[in-house]
């Protein structure tokens, strides 16, 4: 209590402050509420992001999507409450966690990663690439499940052919790895190259994809 | 700006405890949601460097306040007899009679008094929230505790549970 009110007598609001010690803010209720807000809100339609994490062989996943589709996956490695402000900033700040919003997608994850999936058949929102990135993200998904194609390759699929430090790039910052196949691109001698989620984490989903 | 899912994981206890001081558990929960769905339509438009905590609290002693209104609408009678309040409806608060005392305090100090004691806001904060003086804060807060501690049906004899803090 804080001095400057002098009180001598007990504080007359005690008794209310008693009542939220009958019904405590405890971690069922606050799920229960939550839970109850982000159904209203996507209904209201108030929300400008829904995420919810999964997880997977290749660690925790962050998904993200707007109310036109999936617009962010996030490997752990990213930090994903880095990567929640960035979508604040880019898209909104009204975000919430949403799992009902990502049932869809996270079942076809877990379908992917059990080796039972070997497409994505989900609205993806695109809008986090631009020009030559985007148009690279549009020619990844042509790279069938189990197959890999080099940096030179896509660039010449997405129209440039001499643009293979930008495809580079665009991979790198792929917003949907996993779903947008990106880890299916490799360098022209073989090797694995880079990804975002890691190089243990490329070799991880085309080593799936081979077994599969 | 920060993600909205921030400021629910943070404020979300302080705004229960407004709404459950107020309102019986059914009524705080609706209270609640009510709160941040209206603050989550608000948000993209709260001037940056704004706070937070003192807007969310404001939001809900105001949708407290209706939650109050809403049940003397349904025909509940908040100044029952203590003798009665015991076979009270699920649902009724468990401190009617302070709540009573509440609602008939002037606007300005019963918000002082809700903001402060109950929100635990300083009294900058309230003061920028309701757009009065600071020292208009600290005089309405005090003015409200004294009128309730004055507050015929809040005396020890009538049979009120009080407890110290």
């Amino acid at each position: 209590m804080n001095p400057d009110d002098t009180l001598t007598a007990p504080n007359p609001l005690t008794g209310l402050s008693a009542s939220v010690q009958r019904d405590p803010f405890e971690a069922e209720r606050a799920a229960r509420l939550h839970r109850r807000l982000s159904d209203a809100a996507a209904g209201h339609g108030l929300l400008d992001v829904a995420y919810r994490v999964v997880d997977s062989p290749v660690g925790a996943l962050l998904l993200a999507a707007t109310p036109v589709g999936l617009v962010r996956v996030a490997f752990a490695v990213e930090d994903h409450e880095r990567v929640l402000d960035a979508l604040a900033v880019d898209i909104g700040p009204r975000i919430l966690a949403a799992a009902d919003r990502l049932e869809d997608a996270a079942r076809q994850l877990d379908e992917y990663f059990a080796g039972r999936r070997d497409r994505f058949e989900l609205a993806v929102d695109l809008r986090l690439a631009h020009g030559f990135r985007r148009a690279v993200l549009e020619a990844l998904p042509t790279i069938t499940y189990g197959r890999t194609a080099s940096y030179a390759a896509v660039a010449a699929a997405a129209g440039h052919p001499r643009a293979v430090r930008a495809v580079g790039t665009a991979c790198a910052r792929n917003p949907l790895p996993v779903v947008v196949p990106c880890h299916r691109v490799v360098r022209s001698d073989g090797s694995i190259g880079q990804y975002l989620g890691g190089v243990e984490a490329k070799r991880a989903l085309l080593e799936l994809e081979r077994a599969a | 700006m920060r993600p909205f899912e921030a400021v629910v994981d943070e404020e979300g206890p302080v705004v229960w405890r407004v709404c459950r001081s107020m309102l019986g558990p059914a009524d705080a929960e609706d209270a609640w949601s009510e709160t941040f769905l209206a603050a989550l339509g608000a948000y993209p438009g709260l001037p940056p460097g704004s706070n937070v905590r003192g807007w969310l609290v404001t939001i809900a002693y105001r949708k407290a306040v209706d939650g109050l209104r809403a049940r003397n609408r349904r025909a509940e009678p908040w100044a029952e007899p203590p003798e009665r309040a015991a076979a009270s409806p699920p649902g009724r608060h468990e401190h009617a009679e302070l709540l009573d005392a509440l609602a008939g305090l002037p606007p300005k100090q019963q918000a002082c008094v809700v903001l402060r004691h109950l929100g635990d806001l300083p009294y900058d904060e309230i003061a920028t929230q309701l757009g009065i003086s600071p020292a208009a804060a600290r005089r309405n807060t005090a003015d409200g505790i004294a009128a309730l501690r004055r507050n015929p049906m809040l005396q020890p004899n009538a049979d009120l549970e009080v407890t110290p803090r």
